[in-house]
């Protein structure tokens, strides 16, 4: 929702970002403010993912212009793991799988870091496992996920659903879904908008990166974007995402070029 | 001239040799003489033999070592952390001497389970046939030295279809300086039996010390034996072992060998495929770290067809530490339908850590499924973000990750206690590194 008095959350700048010496971003300037849904929008190879990551901090993009301001503080000085714990949460694209580390261990030792950084009491093995078996009720998971490796042998569904339970655990103040829908049958991603939508509270922002207007069925969002050749070049309401659904991308990059050249 | 050199290595191993009781068995006495004859002829291995290309041990060889000539009096509280709560049955030997007063042997068992020395006359008929005959010591001068010095070790019969339900602890504990001991084991499971062997070699000082351990296992048909084998001694000991399995038609041998401590360790394992259809598991992790260096040799000798085999190896590597591992899978003529894996996977944590690893697969028989592999790699840059992007720092994320790598392999150790004491280690060494 927007609140136009409500908190700026993330503020960015200018900012440019390469990885193995290519730059892919080129100049991206993004308002969040608490409370609000963004969709991140745009065709294959537009730099969604990337801008994805470098505001988780992965180390292999190299951020080589702008600034990025997180509630305040540069967002770019800080660890990817002090993003995480002060309230930045990525869901993956493609989630990791991580042979040998049960997901039970994995979600508690997550949970707890956070849990620390925010002054409150860890749970123990026992409570803890109470607490995220309610929440994998919530979204329909199997509880046999707590014993299996961290994403290891997960369908692509059961993945995302890990992801989205992840977020529902930490409840990031900001949380940007990187293509959380994709590879999605239709109940999953009722599932997956049911688990998005509970977290989206007045001082929370979601930002959706998404290549369809199917998952905008579910979650409504404030503003859409278009990125392109590494920048934001359109932002309107919720209404271009039915617009590009039918019509495509390629008129959005058309008119914007046609904008820069036009005589001033 | 460095021939002479070792071999007077080997004779000054020797010297304590002739001190030894005689035993009231004849056929022990010959063993021995025809070892002691063996140990005159080798010379200590070095570089230039193909099977210690990687494996340095002159560093052993610059240290002299006899067996202790005391014997350190341990209480029970001194050994009561490495005791398994689920064995019953333990037999300690210190420095290698067997300890009678710190072990202690569960009634009921329904196997023998005792030292050598009591049993090489009591159990002759048992014993003759088996001790000596299946760890091969004409061309290996450390299981020629071990046979030289056969007197005491642990021998433990499972009768036919008996199944001993508690894990079998044999506990070895170095305590002094520049000792040698000489652990022996010989293990029978006779037709349709079943038994869990842990081998436990601990030190309760960081000093320099010289294990050289032979063990034998025999499996009649239809046989299972569990066979674990935990290496964890002082930092600046020197650890040489030979292992020889032999399995009978339809006998399921499980081993998971540990190797932890050790300046300079080395395990051979053999294990020999005699009947058909025998089935064998071979997992093995060595983690180590500063300079230590850890090898392991094994061969599967699929001698019978219809046999299966699967070996997974990890090494941890750290510090300037050296892991080498040698797989040999041999699949003899007439060895058809021998279906076999093994898969070598080695985590480097260091710029300096050093691993050698040789998968070898040598097939003479044309309907076969053999696969293998290996790979040496360091931590997944990807999944360290993965757990960062979740909270964690990276120094957790990496020791949970390392954790990991080596927890696929203690989990499938099937004594809980030892499994959780392990797990332990390996999270207070992830930690440290």
């Amino acid at each position: 929702m927007i609140c136009q008095d409500s908190e700026m959350l993330l503020e960015v700048r200018g900012l440019c970002a390469s990885v193995n010496g290519v730059e892919i971003l080129k100049g991206i300037d993004l308002t969040v403010r608490s409370g609000e849904v963004h969709a991140l929008m745009g065709p294959n190879g537009s730099g969604k993912s990337t801008f994805a990551k470098v505001l988780a901090g992965h180390p292999a993009y190299v951020v080589t212009g702008g600034a990025v301001s997180y509630g305040g503080r540069n967002l770019l000085e800080l660890k990817p793991e002090e993003r995480a714990r002060a309230g930045v949460f990525l869901g993956f694209q493609y989630p990791t799988e991580i042979p040998g580390v049960a997901n039970s261990q994995f979600l508690r030792l997550a949970y707890n870091t956070v849990q620390v950084e925010r002054g409150r009491d860890e749970l123990d093995p026992l409570e803890f496992d109470d607490f995220v078996r309610e929440t994998m009720k919530l979204l329909e998971m199997n509880p046999d996920f707590l014993d299996r490796s961290v994403n290891e042998g997960f369908s692509g569904g059961e993945k995302k659903r890990n992801e989205i339970l992840q977020m529902a655990l930490l409840e990031p103040r900001l949380a940007i879904l990187d293509e959380t829908d994709s590879g999605l049958d239709i109940d999953a991603l009722r599932v997956v908008a049911q688990g998005v939508n509970r977290l989206a509270a007045k001082d929370k922002a979601i930002v959706l990166v998404t290549h369809y207007q199917r998952l905008l069925n579910y979650i409504v969002p404030d503003y859409v974007h278009v990125m392109d050749l590494g920048r934001i070049i359109k932002t309107g309401g919720k209404e271009l995402a039915l617009e590009l659904e039918k019509r495509g991308y390629d008129w959005v990059g058309i008119e914007h070029r046609a904008a820069a050249v036009a005589p001033a | 001239m460095s021939a002479v050199t070792q071999n007077s290595y080997l004779a000054r191993l020797l010297e304590g040799q002739p001190q030894l009781p005689a035993s009231p068995s004849p056929w022990l006495n010959g063993l021995r003489a025809n070892a002691v004859d063996r140990v005159g002829a080798l010379t200590v291995p070095t570089t230039r033999d193909e099977e210690w290309r990687f494996t340095d041990i002159s560093p052993l060889t610059k240290l002299s070592f006899q067996p202790a000539r005391t014997a350190a009096r341990l209480q029970a509280a001194d050994i009561e952390r490495f005791c398994l709560e689920e064995a019953a049955t333990r037999l300690v030997f210190v420095d290698g001497v067997y300890a009678p007063q710190l072990s202690s042997a569960a009634t009921g068992l329904g196997a023998t389970v005792t030292n050598l020395s009591a049993a090489a006359s009591a159990h002759a008929a048992l014993i003759e046939p088996h001790l000596g005959r299946h760890a091969a010591f004409e061309d290996n001068a450390f299981a020629a030295l071990n046979t030289a010095f056969l007197h005491d070790g642990a021998m433990i019969v499972v009768p036919r279809n008996v199944s001993v339900a508690v894990p079998v602890h044999l506990l070895f504990i170095a305590t002094q300086k520049e000792a040698a001991s000489y652990p022996r084991c010989l293990l029978v499971a006779e037709s349709a039996s079943t038994v869990t062997l842990v081998e436990d070699f601990v030190a309760l000082q960081d000093v320099a010390y010289f294990t050289n351990a032979v063990t034998e296992v025999v499996l009649g048909d239809g046989a299972r034996v569990n066979h674990i084998r935990v290496q964890r001694d002082g930092g600046e000991a020197f650890h040489i072992a030979n292992c020889a399995v032999s399995l009978a038609r339809g006998s399921h041998y499980r081993s998971i060998s540990i190797a932890l401590g050790g300046r300079i360790s080395r395990y051979n394992l053999d294990v020999l495929q005699a009947g058909e259809g025998a089935d064998c598991t071979i997992d093995g992790l060595a983690l180590i770290t500063e300079r230590q260096l850890a090898d392991t040799h094994t061969r599967i000798d699929h001698a019978a067809p219809h046999g299966t085999s699967r070996q997974l190896h990890k090494c941890i590597v750290g510090g300037s530490a050296h892991a080498v591992f040698n797989g040999k899978i041999l699949v003899r003529p007439g060895a058809q339908l021998t279906d076999s894996a093994q898969s070598s996977r080695n985590l480097l944590l260091t710029r300096m850590a050093h691993v050698d690893t040789k998968p070898q697969l040598e097939i003479f028989a044309d309907d076969v499924k053999c696969a293998h592999g290996a790979t040496v790699g360091q931590l997944d840059n990807e999944e360290v973000f993965y757990l960062r992007s979740r909270g964690l720092s990276e120094v957790a994320a990496r020791n949970l990750l390392t954790y990991a790598f080596g927890a696929e392999i203690i989990d499938r150790i099937p004594i809980a206690s030892l499994k959780h004491r392990l797990e332990q280690t390996v999270l207070e060494h992830t930690q440290s590194n």
